[in-house]
């Protein structure tokens, strides 16, 4: 039977996991506490900056507390500390997902151009543009897994 | 991923060294276990410093440590054809 040791592919799904949790629960807060009562809300530009602004703090404080909780239960199943710094490996794994990650993030900004070119609603293309920094986050965090599970090659 | 036109001894040597393990082989090399077991297996291909840096640890050669096999070396074949 294999050993078990700390594996970032484990920590980057538990943090995948946490974030798309964490983000479901506060989307379906704001349309329960605002848009569900008044959709036009989703025209003020006002309402789409708040409800960013608000979010980066909690996900920054939320990915915190994660870490953490993480990094103890690591150390009760595995017995191992958490590396405290990345090695060659993990920064090309770092890397190959990033140039995919930027990649999607670029087709969703362009989505959302096409959005407001067509005749949109302003708020389409903002949803688009706030979607693609977490979309391209989950894709990037998916790659990363995919590469440390079936192994990476330079070039 | 496909099989590597790399592979390595590092499995044997590490036995040959009084059953080194690899936590302690990625303790002297500066890189994480898991890097160790992707090598390894083969999934990944160390950089060229790392290589040399496995290969003094084990006291021998590269050529000791790794083997490259020109028909398994997809980039290769592909140009030669």
């Amino acid at each position: 039977m294999e050993e078990k040791m700390y594996r970032r592919e484990n920590r980057i799904l538990f943090s995948l996991i946490t974030t798309v949790i964490i983000l479901g629960i506060y989307a379906l807060y704001i349309y329960n506490n605002y848009i569900d009562s008044n959709p036009e809300i989703l025209n003020d530009l006002k309402f789409w900056g708040k409800t960013f602004i608000i979010l980066v703090p909690i996900m920054i404080v939320a990915q915190i507390i994660l870490h953490i909780i993480f990094a103890i239960i690591n150390k009760i199943i595995t017995n191992e500390d958490m590396p405290t710094s990345e090695d060659e490996m993990d920064k090309l794994i770092e890397l190959k997902s990033l140039r995919i990650s930027r990649w999607v993030q670029s087709l969703i900004f362009f989505l959302a151009m096409g959005a407001i070119t067509i005749g949109m609603h302003i708020w389409v293309m903002f949803v688009l543009l706030i979607s693609s920094c977490f979309i391209s986050s989950i894709v990037e965090s998916i790659a990363q897994i995919y590469f440390y599970k079936r192994g990476i090659k330079h070039g | 991923m496909g099989k590597s036109s790399i592979s390595n001894n590092i499995r044997r040597l590490r036995f040959n060294a009084n059953e080194m393990t690899q936590q302690e082989l990625a303790d002297k090399t500066g890189v994480s276990r898991q890097t160790i077991v992707a090598i390894e297996k083969g999934n990944y291909s160390p950089s060229l410093e790392l290589a040399f840096r496995i290969a003094y640890i084990f006291q021998t050669s590269l050529s000791e440590v790794f083997m490259y096999d020109p028909d398994k070396d997809k980039l290769r074949n592909k140009k030669l054809k």
